[in-house]
């Protein structure tokens, strides 16, 4: 098992060990004194970490999240990583977002398209740590090519692949490999793992730009 | 976008105690390559330390994104159902008095198209009696009226992708919204079954039915939608059940989740196809007996 990021913790609730970072609570999970559960059922990232995948996320680390949506799982990744930014495409889950970065200094919120990232560009810096992907669209590795101009050299690209999103009707197994193709154009792979089945269809990715 | 902007990042052209500007920038410029921007902004002088750089930097963007979901938050359903109901309360009173002005109209002058064509013939005529002058004014009022459906349809034509993206791409923004306003607003739309949705604004026709004197009805609103009108007339109830299940998964994705999934809509043309595509079939089987 790889070590976890500074500021991520396994801790007892309610005598079960999870994953937990120090924050204000967002979605009413269990709070023990100022640790807050990292729920992996509800975080693909969180359920990415728990299954032991070497994030290459140590702590402190600058990051852009894609797909943030209201920020559930954005808002563990501000609590334990540097200046964080979140793209979100969509206005109603953003209400949510701009409540959780509120409380987040370094987390900072975007309304953008993550097909897009010129339109963001002029505001996220380069040379960061780690993207972490998680948006609902087709081409998913077309996204993360194009993202790939915020990553330093060794920077991570931690991924996780929808397979309904591409195709609904193709096995999850072969619209994996076709991502996972593609995403080669780029990307070294470095490790995957099947999120089954607290994320259905769900395909974790760690890679870094070639 | 010119090559100077593509330079810069978004605080340089915002000063460094107005972020009241800084909206607009981070909404509207575009770059193609990020660059080191909190040592450029400490360099400019936009900010003391990276650390006065990220404050400024979340402060810009909560108050922008808190701006923009304020925005879609007034773009709500009930404006839209509020709307809807106004252009269809605007057309019908704008017909009704149209009709009544034209009718005046032609005792006092020649020959008038019928309807709102005329009312709007007579509204340029400039009166020469009393009774003149109020037909004409009638008429002025039902061409207003006409006019007023008009910007409300354009307004909801606007706002109604901000509301239900998924509803209104599928449907076109108008018949969205009036899905939305006969179900009483867009939650209670995603919780129908689809068999109802395919029924909504049917509802004389699905009564009379239950009281055994009618056929089932095989559509409401959705009628007037390309998918249903298009296609003929024995395959229609195929097509308005295929789009009335489409329409209410992009009610319950609006609802629940908000953004626009091009993968639904793809179903929806799919379907549509392989409907049609029934007549051809039939069309050939009887070529091929008649050649017999």
């Amino acid at each position: 098992m790889t070590d976890l990021p500074v500021g991520v913790k396994r801790r007892q609730f309610d005598g079960v060990s999870r994953l937990a970072t120090r924050g204000a609570p967002v979605y009413g999970e269990p709070t023990d004194g100022e640790w807050r559960v990292w729920d992996a059922g509800r975080s693909k990232l969180g359920a990415t970490v728990e299954a032991g995948l070497d994030t290459g996320l140590v702590g402190g680390d600058r990051v852009l999240y894609l797909g943030a949506a209201s920020g559930t799982t954005v808002s563990h990744v501000a609590d334990f990583a540097g200046p964080t930014y979140a793209v979100e495409f969509a206005p109603r889950p953003a209400r949510d977002l701009v409540e959780v970065a509120e409380r987040r200094p370094r987390l900072f919120p975007l309304l953008k398209d993550a097909r897009r990232p010129e339109t963001y560009a002029h505001i996220v810096e380069s040379d960061l740590d780690a993207v972490i992907q998680d948006v609902a669209t087709r081409d998913q590795a077309e996204v993360a090519l194009r993202n790939q101009r915020f990553l330093a050299r060794d920077g991570r690209l931690i991924l996780a692949i929808k397979a309904r999103s591409e195709d609904v009707t193709a096995a999850p197994g072969d619209v994996f490999e076709d991502v996972l193709d593609s995403l080669r154009e780029g990307y070294e792979v470095l490790e995957t793992v099947r999120l089954d089945p607290t994320h259905d269809s769900h395909l974790a990715v760690v890679a870094r730009p070639r | 976008m010119t090559d100077g902007a593509a330079r810069f990042g978004w605080f340089e052209s915002v000063p460094p105690d107005g972020l009241e500007g800084a909206r607009d920038v981070i909404e509207n410029e575009s770059t193609e390559l990020p660059k080191d921007w909190p040592t450029r902004a400490v360099e400019s002088d936009f900010a003391a330390d990276e650390s006065d750089y990220y404050d400024k930097l979340h402060d810009a963007t909560t108050a922008a994104m808190r701006a923009a979901a304020r925005e879609a938050g007034r773009a709500d359903d009930q404006q839209l159902t509020h709307s809807v109901r106004a252009i269809d309360d605007a057309e019908r009173v704008a017909n009704e008095v149209a009709e009544r002005a034209v009718e005046w109209g032609e005792s006092l002058f020649e020959d008038l198209p019928a309807g709102l064509t005329g009312a709007r013939a007579m509204a340029d005529r400039e009166p020469t009696s009393s009774a003149e002058e109020r037909a004409i004014s009638l008429a002025r009022r039902a061409a207003g009226l006409a006019d007023e459906a008009d910007a409300l349809r354009a307004h909801v034509e606007r706002t109604a992708p901000s509301v239900a993206p998924n509803l209104a791409e599928m449907a076109g923004p108008v018949l969205a919204a009036r899905l939305i306003a006969l179900a009483g607003g867009l939650e209670s739309l995603a919780k129908k079954p689809s068999g109802t949705v395919q029924v909504i604004g049917a509802e004389d026709a699905l009564f009379a039915h239950l009281a055994g004197r009618a056929p089932s009805p095989k559509h409401g609103v959705i009628y007037t939608h390309e998918a249903v009108r298009g296609t003929r007339l024995e395959d229609r109830g195929s097509a308005a059940r295929a789009l009335a299940g489409k329409l209410s998964i992009a009610a319950r994705v609006d609802h629940y989740a908000g953004d626009l999934r091009p993968s639904i809509h793809e179903d929806l043309r799919d379907r549509v196809v392989s409907i049609r595509a029934r007549a051809d079939d039939e069309a050939a089987g009887e070529s091929a007996e008649g050649g017999e």
